[in-house]
């Protein structure tokens, strides 16, 4: 157990300067530049240009510059082109927001992941199951920008629901227990619409193990012992083809990082996506450098924690 | 079948334009008295903000669509293949470099990378579909590799082996061959991918350029007028969904018949 959380730091520090140096090259190797003026704006007179290029170390020979900037980074240094706030301080105020999105996305897309899924392998080969599986495919094949804009159409025209940002403004509550309740309302709405793709592969996994596990041994004894129906689906089934689910997970959470940018654009919800593409609109290069990697070490440790997850819930795997 | 008719009706449209005639409007005439029509007899999905007509923007938008789908996967299984097959062919030292990097791959947040990647490059249709291509290959090269792992063991290929064949020989005209059928269900399940890919940078101002229509670009400018105009949003995205679901769709039956042969 020790070894194996040794060997997989050791090898998340190299995946993580590999990652460094990838998202560094792409910044710094396509054309343009980080300038908040153009560049050949007579107003501004080379000093300027020169101080600024000192300061975020523009000035520098690449791999200086990416030595200081990981340098920074890690002291949390790292300076925004844009506005000069540390960039730590911007993706802190950042990540306890993406994080409750990511995670209520990823509770959503297990709990209804996993009913399709049952219901799936229950029906196997019959027509229920051939359902299912259209519907799991028509929620990987939905754009979830559009199915955004559709929810906002139906709610806010139809209902005048507000459901930007992460509380209703303008309205006061008689108690904190309402605004709580508005707060889960603003974070369900976008949850629901990045987990789709995730309830789709969730079940397409659990169909396929599952109807593998139905057809052991003692699931026909638990039937035969006159068990009932979802007893024998949800206890003796549902146990034993748990894993694919939990290395799911795993797999889950490089698009629903990724889902995060489109969706919270849309929804004016203040997390880590959003702030991304405001930095790659302003050519922000310390941010989004550091996003990358953030993001990265954040799939990182969800890998590691589904893979610790993995042999809990299954005493037959070792984690050497 | 509605992938048939999908890219019957592209190239149509962008065989007709080529002669100079637009079916059923030019996609790019604007027509300001006529601006944000609901559907109707004459612009059957209705017109957008500056009174172009939304169906003839979706059939152009269609071809776009389609071309970013097939290029990006040619790009990905191209990539995916070649590592693919190195890794799993010659194993050892290549293998694990190979596949290091394609686990460093795998944990970056895709979308951060496409975005940044095509945002700095300034977002053109090349662009675009390198990118897509650059970041989707890794699942390809695993497949491959799996699929080469257990090949290189197979009878037929020792037996190139001792007749002295060269490696290009043995993985070009022995392994490839019979590893097929799991790359071809990849790559047709790879197309939706990337359209949706392509849909959602377009969505965000970083995908082919107006005014050329495609159909996230169509959805993206339609947004501004979401409480008015929802045909602007309901239609380009139906054709999204459509789209990308029925290649899924297919993939899935490919891989169903691939392994009930095998």
């Amino acid at each position: 157990m020790t070894s194996f959380l040794i060997r997989r730091l050791a090898l998340s520090v190299v995946l993580l300067f590999i990652i460094s140096i990838i998202s560094f090259f792409i910044v710094t190797m396509t054309p343009g530049s980080p300038y908040p003026w153009g560049e050949l704006n007579p107003k501004i007179s080379a000093e300027v240009k020169a101080n600024f290029r000192k300061k975020f170390h523009l000035d520098r020979p690449l791999h200086e510059q990416y030595t200081l900037m990981m340098k920074d980074l890690f002291t949390g240094d790292l300076r925004s082109i844009k506005d000069d706030r540390p960039v730590m301080g911007k993706i802190m105020e950042r990540l306890p927001a993406t994080l409750a999105l990511n995670i209520t996305a990823i509770l959503i897309s297990l709990s209804f992941g996993t009913l399709l899924g049952v219901y799936a392998a229950r029906h196997a080969g019959r027509w229920q199951d051939m359902a299912g599986s259209f519907v799991a495919f028509l929620f990987i094949a939905l754009p979830g920008f559009w199915v955004s804009y559709l929810v906002a159409i139906v709610l806010v025209k139809g209902f005048g629901v507000p459901i930007l940002g992460t509380r209703s403004y303008g309205i006061v509550f008689p108690s904190g227990f309402a605004a709580g309740l508005d707060t889960l309302w603003h974070l369900l709405i976008p949850a629901s619409i990045l987990a789709i793709g995730g309830i789709a592969s969730q079940s397409r996994y659990l169909r396929a193990t599952m109807i593998g596990t139905l057809r052991e041994d003692y699931i026909r004894t638990a039937r035969a012992k006159g068990l009932a129906e979802e007893t024998v689906l949800y206890k003796h089934a549902l146990r034993n083809s748990i894993r694919p689910l939990v290395t799911g997970i795993g797999m889950l959470l490089p698009a629903l990082i990724s889902g995060s940018v489109i969706i919270e654009s849309i929804f004016a919800y203040p997390g880590m996506g959003r702030l991304f593409y405001e930095a790659v609109l302003e050519r922000d290069y310390p941010t989004i450098v550091a996003l990358n990697f953030i993001g990265a070490a954040l799939i990182l440790l969800g890998n590691l924690l589904s893979d610790l997850l993995y042999a809990a819930v299954d005493p037959r795997v070792r984690l050497e | 079948m509605f992938i048939i008719l999908f890219a019957l009706l592209a190239g149509g449209t962008a065989l007709l334009s080529q002669f100079g005639h637009h079916w059923p409007f030019d996609p790019n005439l604007t027509n300001l008295e006529q601006k944000l029509l609901p559907p109707s007899s004459q612009h059957w999905l209705g017109t957008d903000n500056l009174g172009r007509d939304v169906l003839s923007r979706m059939l152009h938008g269609a071809s776009i669509s389609l071309t970013v789908g097939l290029i990006a996967v040619f790009v990905s299984l191209a990539i995916g293949m070649v590592v693919g097959a190195l890794a799993g062919y010659f194993g050892g030292i290549t293998d694990q470099v190979l596949m290091r990097s394609v686990d460093a791959l795998l944990c970056f947040p895709t979308f951060f990378l496409m975005l940044t990647a095509v945002a700095l490059l300034g977002p053109s249709l090349i662009n675009i579909v390198v990118v897509i291509g650059l970041v989707s290959w890794t699942g390809t090269a695993r497949l491959v590799r799996g699929e080469f792992l257990t090949l290189r063991e197979a009878e037929y290929v020792k037996s190139a082996r001792v007749l002295g064949q060269n490696a290009w020989t043995i993985i070009t005209r022995h392994i490839l061959p019979n590893a097929a059928a799991p790359i071809l269900v990849t790559a047709v399940l790879g197309i939706p991918e990337a359209i949706l890919s392509e849909a959602g940078l377009s969505f965000l101002g970083f995908g082919v350029q107006p005014p050329q229509a495609t159909w996230g670009n169509i959805i993206a400018d339609g947004k501004t007028y979401l409480l008015d105009a929802w045909w602007l949003i309901l239609f380009p995205g139906l054709a999204i969904l459509i789209a990308s679901l029925s290649f899924f769709l297919a993939g899935d039956a490919l891989r169903e018949a691939a392994e009930s042969r095998g």
